[in-house]
């Protein structure tokens, strides 16, 4: 080959890491609802690290008797609740503990369970038998209550909160990404593969993840929100972040007490939480889609 | 002169619910350099099974498999994958057998980046540009997916990747069987004129009679794990010795009107079970030949005349 044609050739290959990414991204962007719901997370995420920027955390948590449970005014946006604490400011604040939660959580039960569910579906046998009876185990107490246990059992904070719930969804990763990997291995490429000696961590990362990768996208997107719920729950029984800190999950449960007087109270961190979880699932949709080479243009 | 693969005595068994499936029961089989077997027969006779064997991607049962003289059983894991750079397989189904979240140029290029064969990226791609050139991929198809590609291009990959490590033998496992006529052709060519200029050796299965006529050298007939007649290509056209061979030939239309009056040979029955099968001839419950000696023992697999082998007692 002439030097010239080397030279392009090379330049060519050079830039082929990056303009991967960047087709993907390209993709992304073609998609309306996905982007609405990239641009409202990335307001929330801001939202969440500026927090003390935007509205003074002692708003969020100092009590005052003499403005309890007004409605949405100019003074208190979104009204305040039973204490006099403005919800808005307790909303803004309680974004950080939702949301990191939601994340952190779906994170880490989706590396755990990813790895282990990869393992169980591609190796099969004794090792999957293992891996899936001790996920048995875990299936059969209910997420809630294990969660429950465990933060009991560690006491509460937001660390040991975090812990529990990854723990308590760590099963149903698995099983998803153990069922979504059979389907995959059946295909001569893995054997293939296997041919021209590439190594087991290769095979699974490179040719059966990305093939495997549609459901589970979509099930830690939806899992976010679930997790926030989860959270939210086991603060309201006292075992998760402890009061006055905010938190959205146990902003709704304090709220259902006024449900008639204040409906306010439960509406707007009710929406914070519908609306965040929606659009994570347009963003995982979108990631899905972006990701898909066959889904092109 | 010494094969370049060979199998002795070679078995596979497959663990099911009820026993053991022989899918491949002791065959013994020899390519010599440059040449190609073809390995025939039905549907679940057990010839990928044994194409897959002999390259150990499903460990043997039983058996040995000599490649250039020495028994490749014997090998550990990191030998085996040193070697496997030697013997590749071409697949079936072009649609399943390459990776659709990967571009053409990545598919021929994985096997030459995991096994370092390259140190710069640009010396992998010169070499990928090279072979989609040698296989006829047109250029401007390296960044394409898999799902843009009609069945001949894609296993036109698969001749790519397979050749990408310089391999000295090659498993065709029905490389022909899931394309149209036309491409079949094409792809066929490619095979033979990539052996005429790169030396390979081919082990060719399929069960498509015309096709293995027109590319092997020799032919093993296979029946139920069993390679049941093994002869050079044109005497075993001409002279099968197997009353299963000479039914499968028989049964290769014939465009010619004259003979439209030639009787086949039609086997009666169905194949029996390959899990836990009786001993004696696999072929005897079926066979209009079959004697009470056919299922007390399993006969001889015997050199009838030089270089023709037959498993069946009355051939002579």
């Amino acid at each position: 080959m002439s030097n010239a044609a080397a030279a392009k050739t090379q330049s060519r290959k050079k830039s082929k890491k990056n303009s991967q990414l960047k087709e993907v991204w390209r993709r992304f962007r073609k998609n309306k609802s996905a982007m609405v719901g990239l641009v409202i997370l990335v307001i929330f995420a801001l939202a969440a690290i500026f927090a003390d920027l935007i509205v003074p955390y002692e708003r969020a948590i100092e009590q005052n008797g003499s403005v309890r449970l007004q409605g949405p005014s100019s003074e208190h946006w979104f009204g305040t609740d039973a204490f006099g604490r403005d919800t808005f400011a307790r909303i803004i604040h309680g974004s950080r503990v939702s949301l990191s939660i939601g994340f952190a959580a779906v994170g880490i039960s989706l590396i755990i369970g990813g790895f282990l569910g990869a393992a169980a579906g591609y190796y099969g046998g004794r090792t999957d038998n293992i891996i899936m009876r001790i996920m048995d185990v875990f299936t059969c107490v209910p997420g809630i209550l294990l969660a429950l246990a465990i933060v009991a059992a560690l006491g509460s904070s937001m660390t040991n909160l975090l812990i529990a719930i990854t723990i308590a969804n760590i099963p149903g990763f698995v099983r998803l990404v153990r069922s979504s990997i059979l389907t995959v291995v059946e295909n001569d490429f893995i054997e293939a593969a296997r041919s021209y000696g590439a190594k087991d961590f290769r095979i699974i990362v490179k040719y059966i993840l990305p093939n495997a990768m549609g459901p589970i996208i979509v099930q830690a997107t939806m899992g976010i929100a679930g997790m926030i719920l989860s959270a939210s729950g086991l603060s309201y029984m006292g075992m998760g972040i402890q009061p006055p800190r905010p938190e959205w999950g146990a902003m709704l449960s304090e709220a259902k007490d006024y449900m008639r007087t204040a409906p306010y109270l439960l509406l707007f961190p009710g929406f914070a939480i519908l609306i965040s979880a929606l659009c994570f699932n347009l963003v995982g949709d979108g990631l899905r889609d972006a990701l898909d080479p066959k889904l092109k243009d | 002169m010494s094969a370049l693969i060979e199998t002795k005595d070679l078995k596979k068994y497959f663990k099911v619910s009820n026993g053991y499936l022989h899918a491949v029961d002791g065959v013994n089989i020899a390519i010599d350099e440059g040449k190609t077997l073809g390995v025939v027969g039905e549907s679940g006779c057990g010839k990928s099974t044994l194409g897959r064997a002999v390259l150990r991607l499903h460990e043997p049962t039983s058996g040995e498999i000599y490649y250039k003289g020495e028994n490749i059983m014997a090998y550990d894991k990191a030998k085996m994958r040193e070697l496997r750079r030697e013997m590749q397989i071409i697949f079936q189904d072009p649609y399943s057998s390459i990776n659709p979240r990967m571009s053409v140029q990545e598919i021929i290029a994985e096997p030459l980046i995991i096994n370092k064969m390259f140190k710069t990226r640009a010396e992998v791609f010169d070499r990928v540009a090279e072979l989609m050139d040698t296989v006829g991929l047109a250029e401007r198809l390296s960044g394409a997916y898999p799902h843009e590609l009609d069945g001949g291009r894609r296993q036109r990959i698969g001749v790519a990747r397979a050749l990408s490590l310089n391999p000295k033998f090659i498993v065709c496992d029905e490389p022909v069987s899931a394309l149209d006529v036309s491409i079949q052709a094409q792809i066929l060519n490619l095979l033979m004129d990539l052996q005429d200029e790169l030396g390979l050796t081919y082990m060719f299965i399929t069960h498509d009679l015309s096709v293995v006529k027109h590319i092997s050298t020799e032919i093993a007939v296979m029946y139920l794990g069993m390679c049941i007649e093994r002869a050079p290509s044109k005497e075993l056209f001409k002279n099968p010795k197997h009353p299963y061979t000479r039914a499968l030939l028989s049964a290769i239309p014939i465009p010619n009107v004259e003979m439209r009056n030639k009787k086949i040979e039609v086997i009666k029955g169905e194949v029996t079970s390959p899990v836990n099968p009786k001993p004696g001839c696999r072929f005897a419950p079926r066979c209009p030949h079959a004697t009470e000696a056919c299922t007390a023992e399993t006969p001889e697999f015997r050199e009838i005349s030089p270089g023709h082998f037959c498993a069946c007692p009355f051939a002579q």
